[in-house]
């Protein structure tokens, strides 16, 4: 049974064991504008919860992506080289930026969940 | 020059029109201005590249410079500037620059004489230290009129000729960098066949309290769409045109900044204008540095303060770099050691601590499409 929880910079994160999916949010996709380049980390890269791990590029500027949690790299999405578009059209689905095997599935319990993030967002104005 | 002031934001003759369209404003030079509309930037820069887009930069200074008798504005105004302004006809725009006595750049504008006076057109994070600097040089010699509150709207495309002629059928003729007043729904307006895009365009200076019906009618035809800085922004860097307080500041040169075009023939022999020294010294001599062009190989964008390394060693840095929807690829300008600044030179972009492989390549990225009859 997969969860998904999400992070105060609009990233998600969703769990199917201990491997963990991650993209950022429709909210995040709609404040950066249209993607045109998206570098992702490469498979076997070990990285800490919090840090900058992959970069969003749109027309106007460039973002860094944190890891939600910490782990190792097992995948990340080659597809977006050629269609960065995908993560406007598709934020939470073929838009994913990489793959995590978990470190410390503890980590996850510090994010916010669905309902959490949605009121996060709604916060923000 | 770009940082915001304190104080509230100021607003165009078109923000509520902004806001009806769906902009997001964002705040600029002071302004709350939009950055883009829900169709987003990719479009609008495709569109203005092949239908018309109607830009808001009513956020620029539009400054008047009459003589006072006896007195010729056109002289006073190539005391701060090098451009050949003295030699305009009666309807023709120039692009010219304020220097300072080190030869930088104060601001870049345009300059158009009606015959009866001069139309100025500055940017907005310099207007009032522009308005001060003609007030405090200019006006023992001319009448420094400031009509910041005016409207300007930038229609730009290869629509936009065909659009703006249902309603004032004289601008079909007009030629690139040329201007004229001209009467649009009973408004007195300036219009001048010019732009930002590269491509063919009007920028027509309006009376703020029918800027708004201007626009609206402007966009009530097929062809118009509404378009942001956003796209702003990466259609003048594929035109190879600066961006003032990137590309171009106090501390570069028009020599530098490859600007030579816009100083006028007799005006690098005979100078006049502040730092003309020094700019005639780099012309002679030519210049330590100069701007080029920069085309990054892959994906990665190269972004303003990008070093630029050739064997290790930088030898300048990027002013301006973003994605080009035209070309679907990386551009770049910034400024190189003159010795290393050939075209086709192989140079490294430094992004994010690693090096992205260029080239030196000429400017425009794409090819302008000016109307010259």
């Amino acid at each position: 049974m997969a969860e998904t929880k999400y992070t105060e910079e609009h990233e998600w994160i969703r769990v199917e064991g201990d491997v963990g999916t991650i993209g950022i949010t429709q909210y995040a996709q709609e404040q950066l504008g249209d993607v045109v380049f998206v570098d992702v980390p490469a498979a076997g890269r070990k990285v800490a919860k919090g840090e900058a791990c992959a970069v969003v590029e749109s027309v106007k500027a460039a973002s860094d992506i944190y890891a939600p949690v910490g782990g190792e790299v097992v995948e990340s999405n080659a597809a977006l080289a050629d269609t960065p578009g995908d993560v406007n059209a598709e934020p939470t689905g073929k838009g994913w930026f990489f793959k995590l095997k978990l470190s410390d599935k503890g980590e996850l319990d510090g994010l916010m969940d669905e309902a959490a993030y949605e009121a996060f967002v709604k916060s923000l104005g | 020059m770009t940082e915001a002031p304190a104080g509230p934001l100021k607003r165009t003759p078109l923000y509520d029109l902004h806001r009806e369209l769906g902009a997001r404003l964002v705040p600029f030079a002071g302004y709350e201005m939009p950055v883009q509309y829900p169709t987003g930037i990719l479009v609008e820069h495709a569109h203005t590249r092949t239908a018309c887009g109607l830009f808001d930069v009513s956020h620029m200074g539009q400054v008047r410079l009459t003589a006072k008798p006896g007195q010729n504005a056109a002289k006073a105004m190539e005391t701060l500037v090098p451009g050949d302004i003295a030699g305009l006809q009666p309807g023709q725009q120039r692009y010219t620059q304020f220097t300072n006595d080190a030869g930088g750049i104060l601001d870049d504008l345009m300059v158009t004489s009606t015959g009866d006076h001069l139309l100025v057109v500055v940017n907005a994070a310099c207007k009032d230290a522009d308005l001060a600097h003609m007030q405090k040089h200019l006006s023992a010699t001319c009448e420094v009129e400031p009509m910041f509150s005016r409207g300007l709207l930038a229609l730009q495309g290869p629509q936009a000729s065909a659009v703006l002629s249902r309603l004032v059928p004289q601008v079909a003729t007009m030629k690139f960098m040329t201007g004229a007043y001209v009467v649009i729904d009973g408004a007195r307006c300036y219009v001048t066949r010019s732009g930002y895009t590269g491509g063919d365009g009007y920028e027509i200076s309006t009376p703020a309290d029918q800027t708004d019906a201007i626009a609206r009618k402007l966009l009530g035809h097929p062809e118009v769409k509404p378009i942001g800085l956003g796209a702003r922004d990466s259609l003048r860097l594929e035109a190879g045109l600066c961006l003032y307080g990137h590309d171009i500041d106090t501390t570069t040169t028009p020599v530098e900044a490859v600007l030579l075009w816009s100083v006028g023939k007799e005006r690098r022999v005979q100078g006049g204008f502040p730092g003309a020294a020094v700019v005639q010294k780099q012309i002679a001599e030519g210049s330590t540095r100069k701007r080029v062009g920069l085309l990054p190989e892959g994906k990665a964008i190269a972004r303003e303060g990008a070093e630029i390394v050739i064997d290790g060693k930088t030898v300048g840095t990027v002013t301006s770099g973003g994605f080009s929807p035209t070309l679907g690829r990386a551009i770049a300008m910034g400024y190189v050691e003159r010795s290393q600044s050939a075209n086709g030179t192989r140079v490294d972009l430094m992004v994010r601590g690693k090096p992205v492989p260029a080239e030196i390549v000429p400017m425009p990225f794409v090819k302008h499409t000016y109307y010259r009859g």
